[in-house]
């Protein structure tokens, strides 16, 4: 891909010297030399930001890994440089890799809870880095006084004695941020540093990000599923598809007028917490390493697809300060990229409420989670409860169906009152009450099969005959868009989201009338996100079903709930329709949980903050 | 449990095979189990085509006792000067039947032991576990003994006791790879439809357990196989004059330096059995845990998930 280095596409503005310059890199698998990452080249410029999007698979992080000079077990670099600061790290020995780890490029993990040793104490792990690095910063217990304070770490050298787990997860991902900046490297690698946080969390952390990179003059690449995360961080981007870059250029013409159908689909799935929009998703799912089909990976999955794609391997192509992998890019360039559809309004039901909450309180042992929630759900109609992790929401929903019996207070359905735990529940109430669970992944008997699945949830609150069973299997598939070929297939053979469709199915199949969907999509890449929320939200149309839709994702919200409960650590802070508690607020916590929500409208005003 | 990775993409094979065949299946290509399935194969192979083609009655006295091996007699005799090749190929069967009976009964209750204790916890849970430590604490040939010693050796109780000495090991092994399947999504799903325990276990947690109870049944075996053996070997076995290779090393030691064969074939054949489903069992197992998996399919999996 010498294009890239012809046309200076990709430099920024405030042109820095180039620190990190990746050019024409391959990865390959060990054994079948397939190619698993290819034609990958971009350049990232001192104190710049560049990040890296992609959904799982796409070989984001692969590519991560590869800047440090890493390539996982099973896999071997076959082409390509990766020149830091001028010298090509895939040249160098083992120990000179190791001398550079740590002191020129830097990592930053996705989970720090799991990156740090719960057996050692911060500190050490933090002075680790300059330990093994001796000679990088002149005097090493000032430095880490110093990273500390970068870091907007406000600990005093005391605290520095706790162990890992004695820290919130903010705290923990501040302490790998420091560790990583503690020997001022020339590039860090931040592997989705932000997924498991709170919005405000990951605000603060974002912003302590930005401005150590700025005030070293690091180059940064970000490597990430969400696309609103990126979209206000960096200045640069590339959005990676079955392990090629597919779209690279500045952010904002990336994100506000994208040209290569990948990336059109992508932004497309993100939902709007301004909007209520009909979200759509990507059909289709992206080829495996070694599976690729001739042609561009893409095409089978696109819609701007002709004959010729399925035949041609695409080369990027030039659409003003970008590169577009599409070779089709300059005549759909000008084509309109389709503006969403805003999602019909579905008119809750104003009759008496199906289900209703008072003075619920539930606790874990002897900890209290839940302080006096009242709610109500209404006949057709969804409503969303809100709150970020600890906040009891999950607590709520399980009282509700049954799986946590340590509650007490009023709840009632229909007008009668519901036993504690779902062994005390009649079949009936039992068939009314439909829980989906968050992770597909773990959801599904991975021993059976889809129709195993589906037929005994029926077989189980229905007597009917075989026939009858299929069929109403056959048409639940096709309500969660599955084709009736899934049915002897197993767990394992499915994808994410086609797992979270068929665990729908299993509850739709039984002709609930509440459905509760615990974070149905937080498991998903965001195309899939879409598409799943947009199943749920036809069915409960169709269906007329009630729904009480948990999550911690404002903007998905919007898209699917005609009600919105912010719950934040067990108590109800605000209750309203949709468009009240997102645009008027008024409680404060409320106020800041949508403030700090990344959103794809800011795309570009922040990076020059 | 071999935890399934989430593929990414559709498989094209529609059809999967039990899991049960497919562990099997990927055992025997390793190179361990190739070894010792073919080690064990043949051994079970002789026991069960053995009776029909000895070339004497097992229980005929063809010549004087210990006779050296010769043309006629390509094993010598034995104590009683019977054909010893023809008491060995028909005493295996016997020996094999008994065994597979009793593993089979001491992994049913065994596993059913462990399940419910998984399960149902609390209560239930401190009972068996309770009771399999009481258990555990006796030796299993004294055990065995016991009940033989008191009731008479007879087919079915042989069987039983063998059986149930195995089933406190089964039970804890197999509580343990419960426990955590017990916790799964899946299983709380259909708790939530109001389904019996009975059939939560049996149809939702057992599917799981396939592989941790097909290495426990391995191990089982073999165990069973040396108890059923010692037990012959002590004369608590079934009573003469039917064959059998733990009898028969047993009563034919007196004479050892007359014809070695009389002891060694029986106890080599032993060994031989016990070794090659041990090596094959551990086979299985290593497959079950993805340790002779080949790695880079089970790397692309978990970078999926990860990335």
């Amino acid at each position: 891909m010498t294009a890239l280095d012809e046309s200076s596409v990709n430099q920024s503005p405030d042109n820095g010297p180039v620190r990190l310059e990746v050019k024409d890199l391959r990865i390959q698998l060990a054994s079948t030399r397939a190619e698993v990452v290819g034609d990958v080249s971009f350049t990232v410029h001192a104190a710049e930001l560049f990040g890296l999007v992609g959904e799982s698979g796409s070989g984001k992080t692969t590519v991560a890994l590869a800047l440090l000079g890493h390539a996982r077990r099973g896999l071997d670099f076959a082409t390509g440089e990766i020149l830091l600061d001028g010298e090509n790290l895939l040249d160098l020995k083992p120990g000179e890799l190791r001398e550079l780890r740590g002191a020129k490029v830097a990592y930053v993990p996705q989970d720090p809870s799991a990156a740090l040793d719960p057996t050692l104490r911060i500190g050490f792990q933090l002075r680790e880095a300059l330990r093994v690095h001796p000679g990088v910063v002149d005097d090493p217990e000032a430095r880490v006084t110093e990273v500390l304070r970068e870091a907007k770490l406000d600990f005093t050298l005391e605290m520095l004695k706790r162990y890992p787990h004695q820290l919130s997860g903010g705290q923990q991902q501040r302490v790998t941020l420091a560790m990583a900046f503690a020997c001022r490297p020339s590039l860090i690698v931040l592997d989705e540093p932000t997924t498991g946080l709170d919005v405000s969390t990951q605000r603060h952390v974002l912003e302590t990000v930005r401005s150590m990179c700025r005030s070293y003059g690091v180059a940064a690449v970000y490597v990430s599923h969400d696309l609103a995360v990126v979209g206000g961080l960096v200045s640069q981007v590339a959005v990676m598809y079955a392990g090629r870059v597919v779209e690279i250029g500045p952010t904002e013409q990336v994100f506000q007028s994208p040209v290569h159908p990948y990336t059109r689909g992508l932004l497309a799935a993100v939902p709007s917490p301004e909007r209520a929009e009909v979200l759509t998703g990507i059909e289709g799912q992206p080829p495996r390493p070694g599976h690729k089909p001739k042609g561009c990976a893409f095409a089978r999955r696109c819609s701007y697809a002709v004959e010729n794609c399925f035949v041609e391997t695409p080369v990027p192509v030039g659409v003003g300060d970008r590169l577009v992998r599409c070779m089709r890019a300059r005549e759909i360039e000008h084509e309109s990229h389709g503006h969403r559809a805003p999602a019909p309004v579905t008119l809750g039901g104003t009759d008496e409420a199906m289900l209703k909450l008072r003075g619920l309180d539930a606790s874990y042992g002897r900890q209290r989670v839940l302080f006096d929630v009242d709610l109500d759900v209404y006949p057709e109609s969804c409503t969303a409860v809100v709150g970020e992790s600890g906040s009891g929401k999950t607590t709520l929903a399980r009282c509700i169906v049954g799986l946590h019996p340590n509650w007490t207070g009023d709840m009632t359905f229909e007008g009668k009152p519901l036993e504690n735990g779902a062994r005390h529940r009649q079949k009936g109430v039992l068939k009314q009450i439909q829980y989906i669970f968050q992770n597909p992944y773990t959801s599904l008997n991975p021993r059976k099969t889809i129709n195993q699945i589906l037929s005994e949830a029926l077989e189980h609150f229905f007597r009917i005959s075989a026939d009858e069973r299929r069929a109403r299997i056959t048409r639940v598939l096709e309500d969660v868009s599955l084709s009736s070929d899934f049915l002897g297939r197993y767990p394992a053979q499915l994808s994410g989201g086609e797992r979270q469709r068929v665990a729908i199915a299993r509850a739709i199949v039984v002709e609930p009338d509440l459905l509760v969907c615990d974070e149905v999509t937080s498991a998903l890449d965001v195309s899939v996100q879409a598409a799943t929320v947009e199943v749920l939200r036809q069915l409960q149309h169709e269906r007329k079903l009630a729904m009480l839709f948990i999550t911690h994702n404002l903007a998905l919200v919007r898209s699917i709930a005609q009600t919105a409960v912010v719950l934040c650590e067990g108590h109800i802070v605000e209750i309203g329709s949709v468009e009240q508690v997102l645009e008027r607020p008024t409680d404060p916590y409320t106020v800041r949980l949508i403030e700090d929500v990344p959103k794809l409208a800011e795309v570009g005003s922040a990076p020059e903050a | 449990m071999a935890v399934v990775a989430p593929s990414p993409a559709v498989v094209a094979t529609p059809r999967i095979h039990p899991q049960w065949v497919q562990l099997l299946g990927a055992a025997i290509r390793t190179r361990r189990g190739a070894i010792g399935f073919s080690v064990a194969g043949s051994v079970v192979l002789l026991a069960v085509i053995g009776p029909f083609v000895a070339p004497y009655s097992p229980d005929q006295t063809v010549t004087f006792p210990f006779a050296a091996p010769s043309s006629q007699y390509l094993l010598g005799s034995d104590q009683l000067g019977r054909d010893v090749l023809s008491r060995v190929l028909a005493g295996g069967w016997e020996l094999l039947l008994m065994a597979l009976a009793a593993t089979a009964f001491g992994v049913l209750i065994g596993a059913a032991a462990g399940i419910s204790a998984a399960y149902l916890r609390g209560r239930v849970d401190g009972l068996i576990m309770r009771t399999v430590d009481v258990l555990l604490a006796f030796p299993q040939l004294v055990f065995a003994l016991l009940l033989v010693s008191i009731i008479g050796p007879k087919i079915w109780l042989i069987i039983v006791a063998v059986g149930f000495t195995h089933a406190p090991a089964v039970a804890r092994v197999i509580r343990s790879a419960a426990l955590e399947t017990t916790e799964r999504d899946y299983v709380k799903s259909v708790e939530l439809q109001g389904v019996r325990p009975a059939k939560v276990m049996s149809s939702e947690i057992l599917p799981n357990l396939v592989s941790p109870l097909m290495v426990e049944s391995g191990l089982r075996f073999t165990y069973s196989i040396v108890l059923m053996a010692g037990l012959s070997f002590l004369g608590f076995g079934l009573p003469p004059p039917a064959p059998n290779w733990g009898y028969m090393i047993q009563e034919n030691r007196i004479g050892l330096s007359l014809n070695v064969w009389a002891v060694a074939v029986p106890a080599i054949l032993i060994a031989l059995l016990t070794i090659g489903i041990n090596t094959f069992t551990d086979a299985v197992a290593r497959v079950a845990i993805g340790v002779e998996s080949r790695p880079e399919e089970a790397l692309i999996d978990e970078s999926e998930i990860a990335a």
